[in-house]
């Protein structure tokens, strides 16, 4: 049985239909890649699986349907990291991640579901130093620069341990160091048992880092698979009108978009 | 970037790394209560007749002389209590709307809530009512803030966003302003103008213990529900969609800030007038004490409005002014310019 099954959703926005008719399926320790051109409603589509918008269809985790599942319990089986890299108050660091523990907490302290306190608190260190923010832990949000902070809105992801975990464009306006490290967090993550989606817009990271891929567009699916069966020639012509170049590094197939692609740049 | 360590963890002190929602808030707010206790004793010894601690407390605590105890519980004890309930419903409020919009310029009078009492208390006035019985102002101040509430409720139930809170405020404080003016163009005669404007300029004496008890309950119960959305304001630090992934519900905390806040200034507004700017200050200058995290500010934020409004009040009855100050009056003056400041810092933040 798979992790996460995703059955016929679509997502009516208005008179909209910004996601049609999607299916799939995730095992654990996998990492899928959520890929499209602007507006093909990956975000609307991850959105609609974390349960923040109302959708039709099937959304399984672990067999159970998770619109029954309660907001809290659901919170512990699947952590949401949003596109925008904003902190709305400039709290600290520790504090920011130990936000990720509330699914386990109860009205207004931090602690006391299952192993408590400390398994909380092994959380949030384990979290902290996993995304390399121990020495920063005591800084305040607004004194990081802009890849400390998405590293910070991570470990608040990690430190939930949820087995699934779907991320919103992670690495978008991060240099590429901090690309690479958010891309290895969520790799390592997958790499221990647990399960991911990422959108991204970036096809060499994609294709660097995820098992599999899903490529959207209109709403729709038009691809799934492997690097090698999703970004083919013409899947990249007919959906992003590029052409790319492609290679071979130690075993692993890339891509880096190089043109536009010279027949629809023609017409 | 390594993976998680296995190295033997030095275990940081849990009360510093994992913190109790309300922990340096309840430290920092009692503080403040010990102040606001201190400015209280001579808020009750100040007046025609000046008492000592000892003379107030006896007077307080039914042992001293009868004439004290007149003096001090009946005539001094509700101006006091009053600027309690005002300043607490004030600044609770204050820093609860801030959290919910993530935004430090939010504050009761943004809702529309004040202008909605007032406008109710205008019409008690306009219509004679305030003849009949001491409760039928109150009573007219209070059922104008509900339905400014449940209009605001309607306006902004069923998913809708943030904005949609603020502009449906600013509609409604437009509105009960514009029918205020109206109420106050066709009163009959000069002297009820009179009395308009001044019940709409705010203050907090020449109150009796009536007036306490009738606010009492209403602000009790609209500070639980303020306090109850301690944690999910915390939370909202994330943004909207990551609270919610994290079992916040956005539709729960909307009804529990507002409908708290509505309570709480509703009732008290009610009575002392529109009094502004607390809600809006008191916040911004405890922030930095409670490591910025909204749902810590909110204990604090109610004693320190309480401090802010006695101590705003004291100022008014030290000052010689040939008319007495107005509570609402003061208040505004030093909370305006304090606004603007903060618009110029945050026109310097942000880009």
């Amino acid at each position: 049985m798979s992790l996460l099954s995703v059955q016929a959703l679509a997502v009516q926005l208005g008179a909209r239909a910004v996601v049609k008719d999607v299916d799939l399926h995730l095992d654990a320790s996998e990492l899928l890649g959520l890929i499209g051109p602007n507006g093909a409603g990956k975000s609307t589509l991850l959105k609609a699986i974390a349960q923040l918008l109302p959708y039709r269809g099937l959304v399984q985790l672990d067999g159970h349907p998770l619109r029954r599942l309660g907001a809290r319990a659901r919170a512990r089986r699947m952590a949401y990291l949003s596109q925008d890299n904003q902190v709305h108050w400039p709290i600290r660091v520790e504090e920011l991640v130990a936000l990720g523990r509330h699914p386990y907490g109860s009205g207004w302290s931090g602690g006391g579901h299952g192993g408590g306190r400390a398994r909380d608190l092994a959380a949030i260190e384990a979290a902290l130093r996993a995304a390399d923010l121990w020495t920063l832990r005591e800084r305040r949000a607004d004194q990081l620069s802009g890849g400390e902070r998405a590293r910070v809105r991570l470990a608040r992801v990690l430190a939930v341990q949820a087995p699934l975990i779907l991320a919103d464009e992670p690495v978008a306006a991060l240099d590429p160091r901090h690309q690479l490290d958010v891309m290895d967090l969520l790799h390592s993550h997958c790499a221990g048992g647990g399960a991911a989606i990422v959108v991204l817009h970036d096809l060499t990271l994609a294709s660097r880092f995820c098992e599999r891929l899903l490529l959207l567009d209109q709403g729709r699916p038009v691809a799934a698979g492997t690097v090698g069966e999703v970004l083919t020639v013409a899947n990249l012509r007919r959906v992003y009108g590029i052409e790319a170049i492609r290679g071979t590094h130690q075993g692993q197939d890339y891509i880096v978009p190089w043109a536009r692609d010279a027949v629809q740049a023609g017409n | 970037m390594t993976a998680a360590t296995t190295q033997p963890m030095a275990v940081p002190d849990p009360a510093h790394t994992l913190p109790v929602e309300l922990g340096v808030g309840v430290l920092t707010a009692t503080l403040l209560a010990l102040s606001l206790v201190s400015l209280s004793l001579v808020s009750l010894g100040l007046g025609a007749a000046p008492l000592g601690w000892g003379e107030v407390l006896g007077g307080l605590l039914g042992t001293g002389p009868e004439g004290h105890q007149l003096i001090v519980r009946q005539i001094r004890l509700p101006r006091v209590l009053l600027a309690w309930l005002l300043g607490a419903s004030l600044g609770m409020s204050g820093a609860a709307l801030q959290g919910l919009l993530r935004n430090p310029l939010a504050e009761p009078g943004l809702l529309g809530i004040s202008a909605s009492a007032g406008l109710g208390a205008v019409l008690a006035f306009y219509f004679g009512l305030t003849a009949l019985s001491l409760w039928t102002l109150p009573a007219a101040g209070m059922t104008g803030a509900l339905i400014a509430t449940l209009l605001l409720y309607l306006l902004t139930r069923g998913g809708s966003s943030n904005l949609t809170l603020i502009l449906a405020g600013i509609a409604l404080s437009s509105l009960a302003g514009a029918l205020t003016s109206l109420v106050l163009n066709l009163a009959p005669n000069p002297a009820s103008v009179q009395d308009m404007v001044l019940w709409l300029l705010g203050s907090i004496a020449d109150h009796s213990l009536a007036d306490v008890r009738l606010v009492l309950p209403f602000v009790a119960v609209g500070l639980a529900l303020l306090l109850a959305s301690a944690r999910a304001l915390t939370l909202l630090t994330l943004g909207e969609a990551e609270a919610t992934s994290l079992g916040v519900s956005l539709a729960r905390l909307r009804v529990l800030v507002i409908a708290g806040s509505a309570l709480a200034v509703g009732a008290c507004v009610s009575v002392t007038g529109t009094v502004g700017f607390v809600g809006l200050v008191v916040p911004h200058l405890l922030r930095a004490l409670v490591r910025h995290r909204p749902g810590r500010l909110l204990l604090p934020s109610a004693v320190g409005g309480a401090l802010l409004v006695l101590a705003a009040d004291l100022a008014i009855r030290l000052l010689q002014t040939p008319q007495q100050l107005m509570l609402g009056v003061v208040t505004a003056l030093v909370g305006a310019p304090f606004f603007l400041v903060l618009v110029l810092r945050s026109r310097q933040v942000l880009p």
